[in-house]
């Protein structure tokens, strides 16, 4: 089967391509160079006047695991308010804040997303997280696994283990959570807030281990990168939310010594003290020393208004948030000497002086940086809105008259402590298109998504252009998952199932006879269980695992 | 072809690290002994009596049967099929079954539009509505076993509910943060236990025990908060429990570094028990406003997490909840089986890990897909026997924790089918069926 992609404007930044019209051909699932005249088109879509971009990729989305789970039970309240039926092709569920798995999978290929990534699979609750995005139609997935807040890590940071064997236990880690990258929530935050620690700021002492996280980050980033994984060290940095943290997102920016990270959410921890009330925007200092750090990359959690629910690993802040839910109720746990986590109900609102101020923030760190590959568009789903809010984001940030209308409505006092309105920038379809496609998987390392190169999957959404961005983003004309039509006018035609990406880099396998020790003395779970096979993940024909390469492993770089 | 990972010895195989899911703690140390000659099992080291009966049955492949008499698969298949396609309000209970067998449950309740209920969602429930009310600070077992200094049980002596908690949590050989197990203290808070002795410490120091009846909960609790609070009650006893002992423990609870407060649902069989579990949550939540505290909500069987768990992401909604309206709709009361058991013309049972839930008796045209030691004193209208996941087909199952799950396998070669395949076989029949309708119209 041969499919024909006829004159669509073409926006491919992978391979330098803004707006050129050309002809895409796409063979069992791939896209392929021009074929020969006589081989048959066995169908051809007419394009003209369309605009074509890869299939978008949400590199940070609470869609699968424990928490998740936890906001989706908590909720039904926001459930009732978005029944949805089921169809002909579709099953039922619920949407909103924290849609149901098979709403979710729809709901962003309608949105022509073809990919979405959760960023905090604890390992011992992997299997959970990878049974809800086996749920989760059409889109491809995958996830980052938490470390950091580990017993086993911190022990080992504390006895000055050798880097080696550090890399030998997150290899493990990935390989067992199957996971695509490795990331940190409050760097030993976590662990220390079960010590009744309730702030851990980046040079401060964990109490018991005695290690700061500083040492965390600068272990872990140097791992990810001896191994040789695509994907960066995924920092949810420590005093999320606090008034001033600022200072130590700045501060972690260095505490990797060269070592790439991804600063996750970082809207949520670029807040100064300044003004009457003690709270203020830190973007322009933010965006600055992301633009002067080519290690440092940072996607930005935007709020937007409304209610929605905050789900994190991070129970040491989420507890002190506790008492701000809305409605008024929170769920937080203690995990298995792995992790924790947090759910709390949230209400942004625009009269309030501190949500505008969020809100401006995110905005002004979305303008203020200069390079696209390096800043990317989240809103940290669901804990600064629903993912489908992306389109009316997308257009906030392509239309300045429109962003300024906004802004206007907000509370006076925030407005007049941001420089938003100032700022003229509008972001070009090509920049959306590094943003939520090339630069997406190019800091996720997914090799052959996010472009439209010959041998890249056929993940392609087209569009009609529409001055109104929202309105174009909302509803694409086509979606193509992996060659096959799934989405028509915003409508799902096809269900399919996507592959879950992960990458294996070599490791010593015989880390496992002490974490198998480790396990059997102190856990109450045999370590064979916590890896996640891939029969289970591909289990029912609901996808497959893919491997992306990684560089290989590099021995002690310094 | 399933491999049967064990060591020969003579005339048995040793199968080692298996879980067992015959209560909420999903122990997955068991050694179980399977017979050459007869695949029977028994379980050899790490079990507990409950982990023996649930692998007690040996291996059986009854026939399927409609209206009692036997019939071949596809029959039976046919016959379950067509009672669900007359019925207008189908109810699918018990829901005895793993993750894997609640997703069949899922596609087929969605396309009937069936109300789902598990046979222990009232018990479910009264945790589910504080989570859904006020939330909750709760922890999971392995934090229990390397944290906790004092651990309260509250209403239950929490082996009842899980019976190898103190010798997996408690009394362990060592934990991660030099704290000596030996040295926990115990409180069993409410209720009247027989035999606390596995309670006692290695070295002897019995737990402390302060009893009252199950009734009496809900003003102990509510008092035992008040009191953790820093409010002083005007009284010399609650449920007579002397008020120096409930200031001792008040204080206790302070000073403890993690202290863990644990209640089992299914023991808290009252009236709006969920107010007494938001009372302990609410002690815990006031504990962690200077130390650490946490509540371990304990129990679980029958798949009830595990099923609750796929609900919840399937459909946005614990249990019990319904698809009547096309879409999933939660009503905890109405959608209860005691509610239902009024309205439903049609009732799908299933029990795979438990043959003796049966179905309660009614006039309501029943469908057991169940176990295969299954006994009825109501021959139901359909019975198809199916194989116990974890015995004798692979599945996932959740912790009473709902945080840790674990992958399932068979113990032995088994001629039973899985629940999820007789959910696709009927779903086969059903759609079978409804293109023949389309050609008769
Ligand atoms: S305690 Fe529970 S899980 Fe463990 S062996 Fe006994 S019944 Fe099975
Ligand atoms: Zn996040």
């Amino acid at each position: 089967m041969l499919t024909k992609l006829t004159g669509g404007r073409v926006y491919d930044p992978a391979h330098g391509i803004d707006g050129q019209v050309m002809d895409l051909y796409i063979r069992d699932g791939r896209l392929i160079a021009r074929p020969g005249d006589d081989e048959k088109i066995s169908k051809e879509y007419d394009l003209r006047g369309k605009v074509v971009m890869a299939g978008a990729i949400d590199m940070h989305t609470h869609i699968g695991g424990g928490k998740v789970n936890i906001a989706r039970m908590m909720l039904p309240e926001d459930h009732r308010a978005d029944p949805v039926a089921h169809s002909e092709l579709c099953r039922a569920g619920c949407g909103h804040v924290a849609p149901s798995t098979l709403t979710t999978g729809y709901r962003y290929a309608e949105m022509g997303y073809t990919a979405g990534f959760e960023p905090a699979i604890l390992p011992v609750n992997a299997r959970q997280a990878h049974l809800e995005m086996g749920d989760t139609p059409i889109i491809d997935k995958g996830g980052y696994a938490m470390l950091g807040s580990d017993d086993y890590f911190l022990r080992m940071l504390t006895a000055k283990k050798d880097q080696n064997a550090i890399n030998d236990y997150v290899a493990w880690t990935l390989h067992a959570s199957q996971a695509i990258g490795i990331k940190v929530v409050n760097p030993g935050g976590i662990s220390a807030f079960k010590f009744n620690q309730r702030a851990l700021d980046l040079d401060a002492q964990h109490a018991y281990y005695q290690v700061s996280p500083r040492d965390v980050l600068k272990s872990l980033s140097r791992a990810v990168h001896e191994l040789g994984i695509a994907h960066p060290l995924h920092v949810h940095a420590n005093n999320l939310g606090v008034p001033g943290n600022l200072d130590t997102t700045l501060k972690t920016m260095g505490a990797s010594e060269g070592y790439p990270l991804h600063l996750t959410h970082i809207q949520f921890h670029s807040y100064g003290t300044e003004g009457d009330r003690k709270f203020s925007s830190g973007a322009a200092a933010i965006a600055e020393a992301i633009n002067q750090h080519q290690h440092i990359s940072a996607d930005v959690g935007q709020i937007l208004f409304g209610q929605t629910v905050t789900a994190s690993g991070d129970s040491m802040r989420q507890h002190a948030n506790a008492g701000l839910a809305n409605p008024n109720k929170s769920v937080i746990m203690d995990i298995e000497c792995d992790a924790g986590c947090g759910v709390v109900p949230f209400k942004y609102r625009d009269q309030n002086f501190v949500n505008a101020l969020q809100w401006a923030i995110g905005l002004e760190i979305f303008l203020l940086v200069d390079d696209p590959w390096r800043i990317f568009l989240t809103t940290d789903h669901p804990n600064g809105a629903p993912f489908t809010s992306y389109p009316h984001l997308i257009r906030l940030l392509m239309d300045k008259s429109f962003r300024n209308d906004m802004f206007t409505k907000l509370n006076l006092d925030a407005q007049a402590m941001s420089t938003l309105a100032g700022i003229n920038r509008e972001y070009s379809l090509y920049e959306i298109a590094i943003m939520t496609r090339a630069g997406a998987a190019k800091l996720v390392g997914l090799h052959d998504r996010g472009h439209l190169g010959v041998g890249a999957a056929a993940d392609i959404t087209v569009y009609t252009e529409d001055a109104d961005r929202e309105k174009m983003f909302s509803k694409p004309d086509y979606v193509f998952k992996d060659g096959t039509l799934v989405v028509r006018n915003g409508q799902v035609v096809q269900v399919t199932w996507g592959s879950t990406h992960t990458v294996r880099p070599e490791f010593d396998r015989s880390v496992e006879q002490d974490l198998r020790g480790h396990f059997d003395r102190y856990h109450t779970m045999k370590l064979d269980h916590v890896k996640v096979s891939d029969d289970e993940i591909a289990e029912g024909g609901r996808g497959r695992v893919q491997v992306q390469p990684c560089l290989g492993r590099r021995e002690k770089t310094r | 072809m399933v491999n049967f990972v064990g060591s020969s010895l003579l005339d048995s195989v040793r199968i080692k690290d298996v879980t067992c899911t015959a209560c909420g703690m999903l122990c997955d140390d068991l050694v179980v002994a399977r017979a050459l000659n007869s695949n029977t099992l028994s379980v050899v080291e790490h079990g507990c009596s409950r982990s023996a009966a649930l692998l007690q049955h040996p291996p059986a492949k009854p026939s399927a049967r409609v209206h009692g008499k036997e019939v071949d698969h596809a029959s039976a298949i046919q016959a379950a099929t067509a009672l669900l396609q007359q019925a207008k309000q189908p109810l699918i209970a018990g829901l005895g079954t793993d993750v894997q067998g609640m997703r069949a449950v899922l596609r087929l309740a969605d396309h009937i539009g069936a109300t789902l209920d598990h046979m222990n969602s009232a018990a479910m429930l009264r945790n589910t509505l504080v989570v859904q009310q006020s939330g909750w600070q709760v922890t999971t077992l392995t934090e229990v076993r390397n944290r906790a200094d004092l651990i309260v049980a509250i209403g239950t002596d929490i082996v009842s509910a899980l019976p190898r908690f103190f010798e997996r949590c408690v009394w362990v050989e060592a934990t991660l943060f030099d704290q000596a197990p030996a040295e926990r203290d115990i409180v069993f808070l409410g209720g009247r236990h027989d035999d606390l002795g596995f309670a006692s410490s290695p070295d002897g120091r019995p737990a402390q025990v302060l009893p009252c009846d199950m009734e009496q909960i809900p003003e102990l609790v509510a008092a035992l908060r008040a009191l953790v609070t820093g409010r002083s009650l005007p009284v010399d006893q609650v449920a007579g429990i002397a008020m120096q002992d409930l200031q001792q423990l008040a204080q206790h609870l302070r000073e403890a570094r993690y202290s863990v407060l644990a209640w089992s649902a299914a023991s808290l069989d009252y009236a709006h028990a969920e107010l007494s579990i938001a009372n302990i949550t609410g002690i815990v939540s006031q504990l962690n406003q200077t130390t650490r505290s946490a509540g371990l909500p304990a129990g679980g069987s029958n798949g009830d997490s595990s099923v609750n768990q796929t609900s919840v992401w399937t459909t946005g909604y614990p249990l019990p909840n319904s698809y009547a309206r096309q879409h999933p709709d939660y009503d905890p009361w109405q959608h209860s089986s005691a509610q239902q058991a009024a309205h439903a013309d049609a009732v799908l049972w299933i029990s795979s890990l438990d043959p003796s839930r049966r179905p309660p008796p009614s006039d309501t045209p029943t469908i057991v897909l169940g176990h295969a030691a299954m006994q009825f004193e109501q021959e139901p209208a359909v019975y198809i026997p199916i194989g116990t996941p974890g015995v004798d087909h692979s599945g996932t199952a959740f912790r009473c924790d709902s945080v840790v799950s674990l992958p399932l396998k068979p113990l032995r070669p088994s001629p039973l089918p899985s629940l999820s395949s007789v959910i696709l076989d009927m779903e086969a029949a059903l759609h079978a069926s409804q293109k023949g309708d389309a050609h008769a119209d």
